[in-house]
């Protein structure tokens, strides 16, 4: 079996190259680009995400990161969103005062968490479901989170027609979503790539989805 | 369930080397930075942090190599401290594979410093690193430090935080200059201070030197605990550390 192929996409967002390392290390060849042929040709895209929701936004917007996002999804080709990655799926976030349109591929609001310290920063524990493919073998691990900032609820269910999202919660102050398996786009709040053996293994199961 | 103590080995690192000594005094290699960062994340650690102890230009290089080396390897967070003067410095850092910076003495002399990280990377990226002693001089009787400690600042340590935070600062690494090679524990009121007056994580540093000093920090109010010597010498382990806390009551990973 040939190892599958992921575009992290490169859009000026933090540290990617964490996120590259990582997925080698879970079995992908990995290359980091935004080139807009070679994201729609890999198996699986990753979309990273570091700061501040707006400026997330407004840099991924500056290479069509949301059309080739939709692109991908449409012809059900597997994308996998991390950190502010995650949040830029939902409808908008709500930061500083700052009101951000989001990519809306989900419905929901990121807001501040309602915590006594902030960031959330450090290894916590998810709830993931029972069918859940991102976390199988991994439901008692812990994963590294850093945000202030998160979906606090989850109102998007399945139809006849759509499979029930499978959703991770994890829980600093309140509840909030730590991971969403929905079709094809998938997402996680944490880091895979900075929870070590674990996040490696969360990796590795994304992989073996594409 | 919610988010546990993390344990954090420090490496001092001075021309590709990691150092230890006494009250920064007397500076002594103890190995390969990578080598011991892979070591670490081996034993459980949960975040790994380097400090750049002489920041020369030419050492600067070599920082941004070792990084590099370390993020291939080690699947945790790294924090980069030491001689940040700019947001391009951090830029850099975080484009060889740093996680998180740490500012100290360039973010006392000129505040706004804080701010620009925050705002160009985020307040998690940010770090405010302090090296704090005891003084009568100041209000809270804490006051900043700098040059290792060999310079006292007019700042009280606890007013210094608040602002820094304030500004933008996302953690606290507050290291007392007292206790730091001391081996007898951590500054316990100094990190109760620095919890009762921040919303930030704080990581308590300095004076680490047995398993029993672990656990009260954690008590007295800090997110993480951070050490260095002890790991270098091989004297204890961060699994050990983390059973330790674990018999204490305190969950870990």
């Amino acid at each position: 079996m040939t190892a599958p192929s992921v575009v992290v996409l490169d859009y000026g967002s933090g540290n990617v190259h964490s996120a590259a390392k990582a997925l080698e290390h879970a079995g992908a060849r990995v290359e980091l680009t935004a080139d807009r042929d070679r994201v729609m040709a890999a198996d699986g895209l990753l979309v990273p995400g570091v700061g501040a929701f707006a400026a997330v936004m407004s840099a991924l917007q500056s290479v069509r990161g949301g059309e080739l996002i939709e692109r991908r999804l449409a012809g059900g080709r597997k994308v996998l969103g991390i950190c502010v990655g995650m949040q830029v799926m939902f409808e908008r976030g709500v930061e500083r005062g700052a009101d951000t349109e989001g990519l809306g591929e989900w419905p929901g609001v990121i807001e501040q968490l309602d915590a006594d310290v902030l960031p959330h920063m450090g290894w916590n524990a998810v709830t993931p479901p029972d069918d859940s493919a991102l976390f199988a073998g991994l439901a008692d691990e812990r994963f590294y989170f850093v945000h202030s900032y998160a979906a606090r609820s989850w109102t998007l269910e399945g139809t006849a027609r759509i499979a029930h999202p499978r959703v991770t919660w994890a829980h600093h102050g309140e509840q909030f979503v730590a991971a969403v398996e929905n079709g094809p786009l998938s997402a996680t709040q944490f880091h895979p790539e900075k929870s070590g053996e674990a996040g490696i293994r969360l990796l590795g199961n994304w992989l073996a989805t594409l | 369930m919610d988010v546990v103590v993390r344990v954090i080995p420090c490496l001092d690192v001075a021309a590709g080397r990691v150092v230890k000594g006494v009250n920064f005094q007397g500076l002594r290699d103890a190995g390969d930075p990578v080598e011991l960062a892979g070591r670490y994340y081996e034993q459980g650690a949960d975040e790994i942090t380097f400090l750049d102890v002489t920041a020369t230009v030419e050492d600067r290089a070599t920082m941004y190599e070792t990084v590099t080396a370390t993020a291939e390897q080690v699947f945790i967070p790294l924090t980069v401290g030491g001689g940040v003067r700019s947001a391009e410095d951090v830029s850099r850092l975080l484009g060889h594979g740093a996680d998180k910076v740490g500012v100290n003495s360039a973010a006392i002399a000129r505040p706004d410093l804080v701010g620009e990280i925050a705002d160009r990377f985020g307040a998690q990226v940010c770090v405010l690193s302090l090296d704090v002693k005891r003084s009568p001089r100041t209000r809270s009787g804490f006051v900043v430090t700098t040059h290792g400690g060999r310079t006292e600042t007019d700042r009280d340590a606890l007013e210094w935080a608040a602002e820094a935070v304030e500004r933008g600062a996302g953690e606290l690494l507050v290291n007392s200059i007292d206790a730091d090679g001391t081996k007898q524990g951590f500054d316990l009121e100094l990190v109760t201070a620095m919890r009762e007056i921040s919303h930030v994580p704080v990581i308590a540093s300095g004076g680490a030197g047995a398993l029993e000093h672990f656990a009260p920090a954690v008590v007295a109010g800090a997110d993480a605990v951070l050490a260095a010597s002890v790991f270098h010498n091989g004297e204890l382990t961060v699994g050990e550390v983390k059973g330790a806390l674990q018999g204490a009551g305190i969950e870990v990973r």
